[in-house]
């Protein structure tokens, strides 16, 4: 079932960190549409600008900095009409949170209220947005702890964080987050901190629930392997900007950026891949170089210095889209290496 | 070392504490030079000029035996300043000592942390006053006294500290490499803790002098001849109610130097925080 | 409240105890080797100085005054705890007794200023957190630390002259008659209970004003934003309730420099109380009465710690199951 309208339309999403003399920027112009029941991978290392899109558009930026954001950010709610969640009021996007998006994050340990049961964490979303009452709003809580697959979930609802595992905590950060039913849900490397067994058990119970309840969402992580298996589509970040979108096979199969290209070398699997195809030993890849100081970005592509293909045009002039909507790449080069 | 450029660059970027730099750094300098400055002699008692509301002559009036309380001010300034360093560098000293010990020996943390307790018990004024009636009123048992009374304060707060940088990644590697423990504890974990005994020696030094002070006011300081803030106000409660004066301006000087004290320690402890918070 | 490991909780509370008593014991030997250094034998003190030399005689041998050290402090502490304090030299009477004729204006005077000091501080210390860099948030820091570089026997004397001396609203010094109503106690208590806990909020407006930012600054505050909660629930219902064991920290610490300006404050304000009682042994150098009250004033904050390490448990879910 597809709309006409995405369910989220970010457009040239910039934010800047206000320091100093001159604004940081931090994000650089990020565009991409996340369709219904559509699961958007966001991919980049650290310092790419992933997390700090995400709480950009959540409007969740730490407290103790000042920051500038512009651009538009086009949540479509339940009865079709549209927020624009960075021009909003504080009051209408805090109506927002946490009933139509949601956001669950990397640290399960440190995300949840240790002096709060899990449970009263739970059931003030819904009592606040759904306007249920103390009792239902407890069977509410109990019902989604037992959606994401809580052992002796009744149990648990009295229990503290401190006396759950890091896994059981990231369940319950999930239930959190679903228990209204948002349209959207971030989330922002939710396995990263987990145990790898852990991993795969978590990211399985978000796929399904994604599909019970045709929710849209944005997976940000820096983990590709995670991206094959439970995304539909793909943006590539570097330094600020999204560099490549595809979707997921095509990205894998034909990665059009360089910097895509080099991150798919950098697998192990791949070089495995390559070796059993090629027949020869392939040596570990990897991108030379380090990501650039964000005070320090020229005018030209910021991927120009590592990029093994760069032309001298790179270097000058800000790199043009290229491709189709379907798979666009951000790169002066005109025929896919 | 370039930290050390960056914390003086932020330091004089925030008003406030600048202004407390300057407000000690001048105080200090009257205190130094006061004998040659000041045009009344701090110890000259002129009866015929007792208890003067402050005027031209006399800008802060004169005391009971008719003494020019701005000149008294600023040559007790030594007195009370004196205390006051004293204490808090020999708290300091001793503090990151024992804090330093308890901290990185396990088996001597307990012992000596019971001990603190036991000593952090006493309220402060009345430790104070316990050890200055036991060793006599004079300057130098006041600093002894007060160094007791607040170097448990110290020791706890380096301690604190010592637990957090004993697990830090890189203590670990340098024991992991063989460095001997005074190697150890001498040059990768004490230099880590500058910044908080900094912190404490600004505020223990604002704390010795309101100690004294308050030694000194209830009979119990350095004795009522030696001219400190304490002992001026102690002599002004019998004539407060006529001569306002003699109360207030030695009043105020406690309170502009304790409170420059306590900015200027806020001040670098909001500095040195955060950033290493950051560069880590 | 959920289900509690009894077990858990038996033994947290026992290891509190535990240290509390090491540190009692540790009090009492600091108290005898001060008085000892002092004025000689605190043995002797319980004893009182109206013995004859036969009478010091027959204790020598009795109470074993010419044994060891150790010893000696074995028996005095005995004594101290048989409730036997000895006697004043100034005042004829026994110590014990001294001390609890004293004990009610401190024990008000300290209640009132504590309770003045929680009510002005936590709240400033909230709202300067809340907005924090805001012109609030500037006034209250600044008066914070001008209430934390006023000596209180200034600040004491100040008040007196212009609101006692000067308005005449206050009476100028003293706890009123014997015998006098509780009205009248009140009004001696107003102006000392004021200065006390003026100054002292300085600190509670600090601490809370810390661990307020500390805890907002916390993973878990940006999850309940996340949610949607209402900027109060934020604050009042997610930060607070974290702030509660700092905030008994202070209190704690409060309690101490309570104590301790009491000695001033009452001096000052020429109340009857403990702080003065302690002054005025001091200066007449009245042995028995300094030992007495030391050991008195350093147990009952002892004992407050432990009091308020035992609620730790009760706000803090994680020192609950260990």
């Amino acid at each position: 079932m597809t709309a006409l309208l995405p369910r989220l339309q970010v457009r040239d999403l910039h934010t800047r960190l206000l320091q100093g003399d001159s604004p940081l920027p931090l994000v650089r112009g990020v565009s991409f549409d996340l369709r219904d029941e559509e699961t958007l991978a966001l991919v980049g290392e650290s310092g790419s600008g992933k997390s700090l899109t995400a709480l950009s558009l959540m409007r969740l930026l730490a407290r103790n900095a000042r920051w500038e954001c512009s651009g538009q950010a086009l949540l479509t709610d339940g009865q079709g009409q549209q927020h624009d969640m960075l021009k909003i009021s504080d009051e209408h996007m805090r109506r927002l949170r946490g009933h139509q998006i949601a956001m669950i994050f990397q640290e399960p340990m440190t995300c949840l209220n240790p002096v709060l049961p899990v449970g009263e964490q739970i059931a003030e979303s819904v009592r606040l947005h759904l306007g249920l009452d103390a009792r239902a709003a407890r069977a509410q809580a109990l019902r989604a702890l037992e959606q994401v697959e809580m052992p002796a979930a009744r149990q648990r609802l009295d229990e503290y964080p401190h006396q759950l595992s890091g896994g059981m905590r990231q369940r319950v950060m999930i239930a959190m987050a679903m228990v209204c039913e948002p349209r959207v849900l971030i989330a922002d490397e939710p396995t990263t901190a987990l145990d790898v067994t852990i991993q795969a058990q978590i990211l399985a119970l978000m796929s399904r629930l994604q599909k019970d309840t045709g929710m849209s969402m944005l997976f940000i992580t820096h983990n590709l392997g995670v991206v094959a298996h439970h995304a539909e589509r793909v943006a590539v970040m570097y330094a600020g900007q999204v560099v490549e979108q595809a979707g997921v096979h095509e990205l894998f199969a034909k990665p059009a950026h360089p910097y895509t290209q080099g991150l798919l070398a950098c697998l192990p699997g791949r070089a495995r891949q390559l070796a059993r195809q090629s027949g020869r030993a392939v040596a570990l890849q990897d991108i030379p170089g380090q990501a650039p100081a964000m005070n320090r970005l020229g005018s030209g592509c910021s991927f120009a210095e590592r990029c093994s293909v760069s032309l001298p045009a790179c270097q000058q002039q800000a790199p043009p889209w290229l491709g189709t909507p379907a798979h666009a790449r951000l790169c002066h080069l005109e025929s896919q290496p | 070392m370039a930290e050390w450029r960056l914390v003086l660059k932020t330091l004089f970027a925030r008003r406030v504490v600048l202004i407390a730099l300057v407000l000690l750094a001048l105080m200090l300098l009257m205190a130094a030079i006061s004998q040659w400055v000041l045009p009344h002699d701090p110890m000259a008692m002129k009866v015929s000029q007792r208890l003067r509301a402050p005027n031209w002559s006399h800008w802060s009036g004169t005391d009971e035996l008719g003494r020019d309380i701005t000149s008294r001010i600023f040559y007790g300034a030594r007195y009370s300043l004196a205390i006051g360093a004293g204490t808090a560098l020999l708290a300091a000293f001793f503090g990151t000592l024992l804090g330093l010990l308890a901290g990185f020996f396990k088996r001597l943390d307990a012992p000596l942390m019971r001990c603190v307790d036991a000593m952090m018990a006493f309220p402060d004024i009345l430790l104070g006053i316990a050890l200055v009636s036991i060793l006599g009123a004079s300057p130098t048992n006041v600093v002894l006294a007060l160094t007791i009374v607040y170097t448990p304060r110290v020791a706890r707060v380096v301690r604190a500290s010592t637990l957090v940088i004993r697990e830090l990644p890189y203590v670990e590697a340098a024991r992991a490499v063989g460095v001997s423990t005074t190697r150890l504890l001498g040059v990768h974990i004490l230099p880590n803790l500058m910044s908080p005994i900094l912190v404490q020696l600004s505020f223990i030094f604002a704390y010795a002098l309101l100690a004294e002070a308050g030694l000194s006011f209830l009979g119990v300081g350095v004795g009522a001849e030696i001219p400190t803030w304490g002992t001026m106000v102690a002599a002004s409660t019998q004539y407060a109610d006529r001569a306002f004066w003699t109360l207030f301006f030695p009043g105020m000087a406690i309170v502009l130097t304790a409170l420059s004290l306590q900015i200027l320690g806020d001040g670098v402890r909001d500095l040195l925080d955060p950033r290493l918070k950051g560069t880590q | 409240m959920s289900r509690m490991s009894w077990g858990t909780l038996g033994r947290t509370l026992l290891g509190r105890l535990g240290g509390m008593l090491a540190v009692l014991s540790l009090v009492s030997v600091l108290v005898f080797l001060l008085t000892r250094l002092a004025a000689g034998d605190p043995m002797a003190m319980l004893l009182g100085d109206q013995a004859s030399l036969a009478d010091i005689e027959l204790a020598r041998e009795r109470y074993g005054l010419d044994q060891p050290l150790l010893a000696q402090f074995v028996l005095w502490l005995g004594e101290v705890l048989k409730g036997n304090l000895g006697q004043s030299i100034f005042l004829q009477t026994p110590v014990t007794q001294v001390l609890l004729d004293r004990a009610e204006p401190t024990a008000w005077l300290a209640i009132f200023s504590v309770s003045l000091a929680m009510l002005i501080g936590v709240p400033c210390g909230i709202a300067s957190a809340v907005w924090r860099g805001r012109w609030i948030d500037q006034c209250v820091s600044t008066l914070a630390m001008l209430g934390a570089s006023m000596p209180s026997f200034w600040m004491g004397l100040l008040v007196i002259q212009l609101l006692a001396v000067g308005a005449g609203w206050f009476p100028v010094s003293g706890y009123g008659e014997p015998g006098a109503g509780w009205l009248t106690r009140l009004h001696h208590l107003l102006l000392p209970a004021l200065v006390l806990g003026t100054l002292n909020s300085a600190l509670i407006i600090r601490f809370t004003r810390a661990s307020m930012l500390d805890i907002l600054g916390e993973d878990y505050i940006r999850t309940a934003r996340s949610k949607g909660l209402t900027e109060s629930t934020v604050v009042l219902k997610h930060a607070l309730r974290n702030a509660l064991v700092p905030i008994l920290t202070v209190l704690g610490l409060t309690l101490a420099l309570m104590i301790g300006g009491a000695v001033v404050t009452e001096t000052v304000f020429n109340l009857p109380g403990l702080g003065n009682l302690v002054v005025r042994a001091v200066l007449r150098r009245d042995y028995p009465v300094i030992q007495g009250a030391l050991l008195v004033i350093a147990g009952i904050y002892v004992i407050i710690n432990f009091t308020i390490d035992v609620l730790y448990v009760f706000v803090d879910p994680r020192v609950r199951h260990g």
